[in-house]
């Protein structure tokens, strides 16, 4: 078991037993912190698959800002007080189901595609070939997220304004 | 040389905010005409160690019905993400614990962790001054982030590079890149001290305000964890000022009789506490901020100006 | 040898998380939670096939960096909705909402 495995099979445990904290918690406060270590955890991830600007960028805009976000909107409806409510539906047994029957699924099919060996090697400055594959191929995916995230700005900040 | 790293880091990471702790109150002293902590030790250069003395000795409090768990765990985030950020400082050539070639970015996003540590500490205080301290500070931290790293990204821009080792030998700057610098220099220590929550921006932990803010419920060793983590932020904001923008570890001249490695240390270290000098002079001087006005500050003038700035370089670059 | 399978195989496991809590959670921020996950495990597999499959144009950390920034879009909007209906309603539990209900 060498060192690149350990790393492995212990990011793979912070990422499933967050996520199963996140799911299950009856405290909401303590669902949105485990999302800390899930993500942290998927961070790692990349960085075992040479991925560093991904890497930085997640914990940057998950971590650092959609965490505080659900963290701030928790604390200010009443998801931080109401822990005598029920907080799983009606659902459970009938989501056990599709979720399990579409995991079974998705675990047969993918560890049965034979991956073959890559069709090049990886660049090895990160930032540079990000940059260069979203202005020059993917420049118009580029844009267009630019004006979502524009258009989500504006958007969530009249949905939010208090009237008047 | 990673070991030569890790020990400096220990010992500027984790002893300089102790240090610091003593030289805030010798300087605002001196700022305000009298004369600080002088009874322990030579000139009081051992108030530090007394003081954690007494911190240790104090009982640890819990308070009634607040989370045990995110209660304990919210200060060890600070200080963590507060340490983890050392990670990418050159403190000399080839003494660096890591170059990662996302540097600047990496660290950017390590210090966003801090806000997270803030939020659940006011949280689980169980206390409502507490929760309003985490809250406005945490929105005062979130709104920074953004001028900061757009003078990040003016640098990296500048230079080509996000590694911080790259960033020091690339500099000084060519002569034509420097009103777009100075710029972003301004911008990055007023998006830092507002992130360290540095008078004049300080009003989440405000004595008048609201108690002590977000960690008025913490009783001592948790508190020592609160304030390494602050003043660690601080510290470390400082090392990134001098790595982007002052020339890192480089001297004007070469002290003699001395390695490059050590020469390279010392130009370092003196340029990191003049800037916290400098920074700890804006404290002791300046009002601080309503939070409204903290919050237009950052939104209605730093960021449009860091935007314009980030603009106006990329521009310079093209043209060469 | 850690290949593309284990990734996919973690990646697989945290979307069922994910569709799980998306089905089963009353309040509206945690089924937001539950999205975020099924996204991360997306992500996953963008950049697990990046590095093991056809890493040209890195197009994998591409998908996945918008991936990211629709996510963050997805959230600020879908958070300001909850907040809205808070304010107007009482309530953020998805089962208490049926104003159009009948």
């Amino acid at each position: 078991m060498n060192a690149e495995a350990l790393a492995f099979y212990a990011l793979a445990a912070m990422v499933l037993v967050g996520g199963f904290l996140v799911v299950q918690s009856r405290n909401l406060v303590h669902a949105a912190i485990s999302l800390v270590p899930t993500l942290l955890g998927v961070a790692g991830l990349y960085v075992l698959l040479n991925a560093e600007f991904v890497t930085a960028i997640q914990i940057l805009i998950y971590v650092g800002a959609i965490t505080v976000l659900i963290l701030f909107v928790i604390l200010l409806t009443e998801g931080a007080t109401g822990l005598r409510v029920r907080q799983r539906n009606e659902q459970v047994p009938l989501a056990l189901l599709v979720c399990g029957t579409l995991v079974v699924l998705f675990l047969v099919v993918l560890l049965r595609v034979p991956w073959g060996p890559p069709t090049g090697p990886m660049p090895a400055y990160n930032p540079g070939a990000v940059g260069r594959s979203f202005l020059i191929p993917y420049v118009l995916a580029f844009e267009v997220t630019s004006l979502v995230i524009l258009a989500s700005l504006v958007g969530a900040i009249v949905v939010a304004r208090r009237e008047g | 040389m990673v070991v030569l790293a890790a020990v400096v880091f220990t010992f500027l990471a984790v002893g300089g905010p102790l240090f610091l702790v003593l030289a805030e109150r010798k300087i605002s002293a001196w700022i305000q005409a009298r004369v600080g902590p002088k009874h322990v030790g030579p000139h009081g250069i051992l108030q530090t160690v007394a003081d954690t003395v007494k911190l240790l000795q104090k009982e640890s409090i819990v308070p009634h019905r607040a989370d045990v768990v995110l209660f304990t765990a919210a200060p060890v985030l600070v200080a963590v993400a507060a340490l983890l950020d050392w990670i990418v400082i050159p403190f000399a050539p080839g003494v660096i614990v890591r170059d990662l070639n996302v540097g600047i970015l990496y660290f950017a996003a390590v210090s966003s962790l801090t806000v997270i540590g803030i939020l659940t500490g006011g949280w689980a205080s169980n206390n409502k001054y507490s929760l309003l301290g985490g809250l406005r500070s945490a929105a005062q931290m979130v709104s920074y982030e953004l001028p900061l790293g757009f003078s990040l990204l003016v640098v990296a821009t500048l230079t080509g590079t996000l590694s911080t080792v790259r960033i020091v030998e690339a500099q000084p700057y060519p002569a034509h890149f420097y009103p777009s610098v100075i710029v972003a220099a301004v911008v990055f220590l007023i998006a830092a001290t507002a992130e360290a929550n540095r008078i004049p921006f300080d009003l989440p932990e405000a004595e008048a305000e609201l108690v002590a803010g977000y960690f008025s419920e913490y009783t001592p060793m948790r508190f020592a964890l609160f304030q390494l983590g602050e003043y660690g932020a601080l510290l470390a904001s400082s090392a990134l000022f001098t790595t982007l923008f002052l020339g890192g570890w480089k001297g004007p001249f070469a002290l003699p009789g001395v390695g490059p490695v050590v020469d390279g240390m010392v130009w370092f270290l003196l340029k990191t506490y003049a800037v916290v000098f400098f920074l700890m002079w804006v404290r002791w001087t300046y009002p601080r901020f309503r939070i409204d006005q903290l919050l237009n500050v950052s939104w209605k003038i730093l960021l449009p100006v860091s935007m314009a700035n980030l603009l106006v370089a990329g521009v310079l670059v093209v043209l060469g | 040898m850690i290949g593309p399978a284990h990734y996919l195989g973690v990646s697989a496991l945290l979307f069922g998380l994910g569709l799980y809590g998306v089905l089963t959670r009353r309040n509206a921020v945690a089924i937001l939670m539950g999205i975020e996950l099924m996204l991360n495990a997306a992500n996953i597999n963008f950049v697990a096939f990046t590095k093991f499959v056809d890493p040209t144009f890195v197009r994998g950390h591409v998908a996945a960096l918008i991936i990211i920034t629709l996510a963050a879009c997805e959230a600020v909007v879908g958070l300001a909705l909850v907040i809205n209906a808070y304010r107007h309603l009482e309530t953020v539990n998805v089962d208490q909402v049926n104003l159009m209900k009948g």
